[in-house]
C-alpha cells in the first residue's frame, strides 16, 4: 500500500506477515480443511497479544492503537490476512471489542477482556440491518417484565461453535436493539454450516425464548442505530482492507504467470486482449486500495463521510474483488479451479467477504438513501 | 513571497487567506462553468469574458498561478497550497475555460520546455487572462497515433511555413495561441522528426472550422494551415527533439484536472449547480422508490467516491515519487469507465422520458438521453481509453509492447492504407 504508514505501523504489519506466513501457510490450511474451527485457540490466543483485537478498544479500557488511528492499524493486520487468506474471526471480534469499550456491567468488561487476551472470541448475530424494511429483522428482541426476550434465527454467523460471547442485533417495537449474551446461555442452538471458505468457519444460530438481564443491553433498549452503523463501517474497514490483501495476492501471482506461460510460442502477457484485461484488473486494484485507505482514514477520523466511505468501498470491493479474482481465474484457465492451486484461497476470500456486513447491493441502498436524505433536506 | 521551502507560508494559513478572498470576491458556481459549452455563440463568448475577468481578479488577489514561480508572476507555492484552494473553491464559480487544456497541458508545458523570453512573453499573460490556449495535436489522418503527426514545419529564412491539419481543438474558433506539434523531418523515425512550436491562431493562413458533434455542440474545431508563417523564435526545443517534449505534453494531457496548475472547485460535501441530478431524474420517471432505482444511485455515488479517492491516490504516489509518471493511465481509465457508466445509470432511471424532452429540460450538461448518445465521449477524449490499458500494461506492469508497422521506418515510408493493386 501507498497509504503512508509510520515505522511503528510497519513493525505491527510485518510482525502479523511474519507469523501468519509460520501459522497458516496456504499447505497447511488446504491439509485441515476439515477442521471444524479452522484455526487454533492458541493461534488466536498469540495473534490477540500482537494487537489483533486491541487496536479499536479505548487504552482505559487495556487497548490502544499504535499511530492513533485504530482503525488504520487495524487495516493494516486485516490486509495481512488477506495477503494469507488466514484463519480467524477478526472481524467480529474487533467488531464487538469497540462496541464493549466503555460500556459498563460485568458481563461486558469479562468479554472485552477476554477478547483483548485472546482467551474468548465473540461472535456478532447480526439479526436486523440498516438496509431491511424494518419487517425484515430476523431476530426480534423484547421485553419481558425486567427481562430480555431474545427471538429468531440468524446465518451465517463466524466462528459460532467457538465464540464464548454472542454479540446479537435485533430489532424491538422501539427500534435497533443489541445485547451481549453468554453463548452457554439457555435456548440457543448452533448449526455448523457450509461455507465458501476453506478455514473461516460459519454456523446457522437459533435463539429461542433466550432470556437475559437487562444489565446484558448494549447501550438503551430500541436505541442501538447509530452504535450499530458504527459497527458496519468497522467492519467495513476491516472486510475491505482484508479483500484488497486477498486481490494482491491473486493479481500477484496472475502477472507472474501471464510471464511465465506461453502458448503458441509467445508469452500470456504478449497478448493486447490478454494486456487490455491486466489493464483493467490493475484498475480496479488501484481502485479497491484507494477506497480501503480511505473509508479506515474516514472511521478513524470519525469523518462526516465515513458512512458514505465505508459504503462505497463495501459495495466497489465487492463487486470489483470478485470480479478480479474471477478474471484471475480465467488466465490460468483450468488449473485456477483445482483445490491444488493457491488462487481459490483468494476468491473465496474475496467471495465471502462480499457476502458479509452487507452485499454490494445493499450498501448501495443505504447510500442511495443517504444521499436522497441529504438532497431532501437542501 | 519566499522561494525557499522552509519559508513559504504553511498550506492552512494559505487555506484560510483564500477562504476569506474566494467568499469575498467569488460568485457561485455557474452552468456554464459545468457545461463547458453554451447553448450559442453569443452566450459562450459572454462565458469566455467572464473567464478572463476571472482570471484577472484571481490575478490580482495574489492566487493565479500558485504552483507558477514567481519570477513568471506565479505564488512559487506548492500542490498541496492548489489543493487546498481548490478544496475551498468548492461551489463557487471559476475562470473554467482557462483549465484544461490552457493552465494544463499548455502552460506545464512552456514552463518545462520554453525558453526564458518564452515564457516571460506568455506565462504572466495565460495568468492576468490575456491568453487562452489550444493544443494542437489531433490531425484527421491519425487520432491515438500522436507522433504520426504530418502537419510538416519547413524552414524559410529565418521563419518556418506550416501547412496541414489539426482537428479536436477545443474553443479554437476564440482562443488565441495554439501549442502544435509539427513534422520537421520527413526521412526519419517518426518520433525522430517531430518539432513543437507555439502558434497564433489569428494570423493568416489559419482557417478555422466548426466541428459539430451528435449532440448539435460545436465547440471543437478543426484548423487547415496553408503556408502559416511564424519565427524561429515560436519554436520550442531543439529541431525534431518534439517527441521529448510531447511525451511530457501527453503525460500532462493525462493527468487533466489533477494538475497542480489546475484550479477548479473539488468536494464531495459541497452541492454544485449542474443539471438535474439523478435522483431528480429518478423522482421524475416516478421510480425513486423501486429498490433497483436505488441501487443504481448508489452505484452512481459509488463511482463519484472511488473517482475522487483514486485520484488522490494516484496523486499522492506521484507527489512521494514511488509511483512513475504512467500510472496517471489508471485514473485516466477509471474517470473514462466511470463517465460512461454514470451516463448509462441516468440514461436507465430517466426510463422512456430519455427519448424526448422539452426546452426547459435541455440544461447543463444535456437531459440524459443525449448524454447517453455522447457517452464513449468520456473514453475517447484525451487519449482512449484503449491507449490508456496499453499504456498501463505496458508502462506499468512491464508486459511486452505490441508490434508495430512504423518502428525504425523513415516516417515518409510508412504505411498508409491498405496497399492497392
Amino acid at each position: 500500500m501507498w497509504h503512508t504508514i509510520d515505522s511503528d505501523q510497519e513493525l505491527l504489519r510485518d510482525t502479523t506477515m511474519r507469523y501468519l506466513a509460520e501459522k497458516v501457510p496456504l499447505a497447511r490450511q488446504r491439509k485441515d480443511r476439515d477442521d471444524p474451527a479452522g484455526f487454533d485457540a492458541d493461534y488466536w490466543a498469540a495473534g490477540a497479544e500482537l494487537g489483533w483485537t486491541s487496536l479499536l478498544v479505548t487504552e482505559a479500557d487495556g487497548g490502544g492503537s499504535v499511530s492513533g488511528k485504530g482503525a488504520v492499524d487495524l487495516a493494516l493486520i486485516a490486509y495481512a490476512f488477506g495477503r494469507h487468506a488466514a484463519p480467524g474471526p477478526l472481524v467480529d471480534c474487533n467488531v464487538t471489542a469497540a462496541a464493549l469499550s466503555g460500556q459498563a456491567g460485568e458481563l461486558q468488561s469479562a468479554a472485552l477482556a477476554d477478547l483483548i487476551s485472546g482467551a474468548g472470541i465473540a461472535a456478532c448475530c447480526l439479526g436486523a440491518a440498516p438496509w431491511q424494511q424494518p419487517g425484515e429483522a430476523a431476530i426480534s428482541i423484547g421485553k419481558d417484565g425486567g427481562d430480555i426476550l431474545i427471538n429468531g434465527s440468524i446465518r451465517p454467523v463466524e466462528s459460532a461453535g467457538q465464540a464464548k460471547y454472542f454479540l446479537v442485533t435485533g430489532r424491538s417495537d422501539a427500534g435497533f436493539t443489541q445485547v451481549l449474551l453468554p453463548a452457554d446461555a439457555p435456548g440457543i442452538t448452533i448449526k455448523p454450516l457450509k461455507a465458501l471458505d476453506v478455514s473461516r468457519k460459519f454456523a446457522s444460530v437459533t435463539f429461542e425464548n433466550v432470556r437475559a438481564p437487562a444489565a446484558a443491553l448494549l447501550g438503551a433498549f430500541g436505541r442501538a442505530a447509530e452504535p450499530l452503523a458504527r459497527q458496519i463501517q468497522n467492519a467495513a474497514v476491516i472486510l475491505a482492507a482484508e479483500s484488497v490483501g486477498a486481490m494482491d495476492a491473486a493479481f500477484d501471482m496472475t502477472l507472474d504467470w501471464a510471464f511465465q506461460r506461453y502458448t503458441f510460442g509467445r508469452a500470456l502477457a504478449s497478448y493486447q486482449a490478454l494486456k487490455h484485461r491486466f489493464a483493467d484488473m490493475k484498475h480496479w486494484l488501484e481502485a479497491s486500495h484507494a477506497l480501503a485507505d480511505a473509508a479506515a482514514d474516514a472511521v478513524a477520523a470519525q469523518s462526516l463521510l465515513a458512512a458514505d466511505t465505508t459504503s462505497a468501498a463495501k459495495s466497489y470491493i465487492g463487486q470489483y474483488g470478485v470480479e478480479l479474482v474471477q478474471d484471475c481465474v480465467q488466465m490460468f484457465g483450468g488449473i485456477g479451479v483445482t483445490y491444488e492451486h493457491d488462487l481459490h484461497f483468494f476468491l473465496r476470500r474475496v467471495t465471502l467477504n462480499s457476502r458479509l456486513y452487507g452485499t454490494p447491493a445493499e450498501h448501495r441502498r443505504l447510500l442511495a438513501a443517504t444521499q436522497i436524505e441529504q438532497e431532501q433536506a437542501a | 513571497m519566499s522561494e525557499t521551502m522552509d519559508l513559504i507560508e504553511s498550506v492552512e494559513e494559505f487555506r484560510g487567506r483564500a477562504r476569506d478572498w474566494i467568499a469575498a470576491n467569488l460568485g457561485p458556481i455557474q452552468p456554464w462553468d459545468l457545461s463547458q459549452h453554451c447553448e450559442n455563440d453569443a452566450v459562450e463568448l459572454v462565458a469566455v469574458a467572464r473567464d478572463r475577468a476571472l482570471q484577472r481578479q484571481l490575478y490580482d488577489g495574489g492566487f493565479a498561478g500558485i504552483c507558477v514561480p514567481p519570477d513568471l508572476d506565479g505564488q512559487g507555492l506548492t500542490p498541496a497550497h492548489q489543493r487546498a484552494f481548490n478544496e475551498e473553491l468548492a461551489g463557487y464559480e471559476f475562470p473554467s475555460r482557462f483549465q484544461v487544456p490552457t493552465f494544463n497541458p499548455c502552460l506545464a508545458v512552456l514552463l518545462e520546455f520554453a525558453t526564458p523570453a518564452q515564457k516571460k512573453k506568455h506565462i504572466p499573460a495565460i495568468l492576468k487572462g490575456e491568453e487562452v490556449w489550444v493544443q494542437m495535436l489531433s490531425e484527421p489522418g491519425g487520432g491515438s497515433d500522436v507522433a504520426g503527426a504530418s502537419t510538416g514545419a519547413v524552414r524559410d529564412g529565418d521563419d518556418w511555413l506550416l501547412n496541414g491539419s489539426k482537428v479536436w481543438t477545443s474553443r479554437a474558433w476564440w482562443a488565441d495561441w495554439g501549442l502544435c506539434l509539427a513534422r520537421t523531418n520527413w526521412n526519419v523515425p517518426k518520433h525522430q522528426g517531430l518539432t513543437v512550436f507555439l502558434v497564433p491562431l489569428r494570423t493568416p493562413g489559419m482557417e478555422i472550422h466548426r466541428i459539430e458533434r451528435l449532440s448539435g455542440e460545436t465547440e471543437a474545431c478543426q484548423e487547415f494551415l496553408t503556408d502559416v508563417r511564424i519565427p524561429d523564435s515560436y519554436r520550442v526545443g531543439e529541431i525534431d527533439a518534439g517527441w521529448s517534449i510531447g511525451t511530457r505534453w501527453m503525460y500532462y494531457e493525462r493527468i487533466g484536472h489533477n494538475s497542480p496548475f489546475v484550479t477548479h472547485p473539488i468536494g464531495l460535501t459541497k452541492k454544485t449547480a449542474e443539471g438535474p441530478t439523478i435522483i431528480q431524474i429518478a423522482r421524475k420517471a416516478g421510480r425513486l422508490d423501486d429498490p433497483a432505482t436505488r441501487e443504481l444511485i448508489g452505484e452512481s455515488r459509488t463511482l463519484d467516491i472511488v473517482t475522487h479517492e483514486l485520484q488522490r491516490r494516484l496523486a499522492a504516489a506521484a507527489a512521494s515519487g514511488k509511483g512513475n509518471t504512467d500510472l496517471s493511465s489508471i485514473d485516466r481509465l477509471a474517470r473514462g469507465m466511470a463517465g460512461a457508466r454514470k451516463a448509462s445509470i441516468a440514461f436507465e432511471l430517466a426510463g422512456s422520458t430519455a427519448a424526448a424532452w422539452t426546452e426547459e429540460e435541455d440544461v447543463g450538461y444535456g437531459p440524459p438521453g443525449m448524454q447517453f448518445l455522447m457517452r464513449q465521449v468520456s473514453c475517447i477524449g484525451g487519449g482512449t481509453t484503449e491507449i490508456s490499458r496499453n499504456v498501463i500494461a505496458e508502462r506499468v506492469l512491464g508486459m511486452p509492447r505490441e508490434p508495430s508497422g512504423d518502428r525504425n521506418v523513415a516516417y515518409r515510408d510508412i504505411p498508409r492504407g491498405p496497399k492497392r493493386g
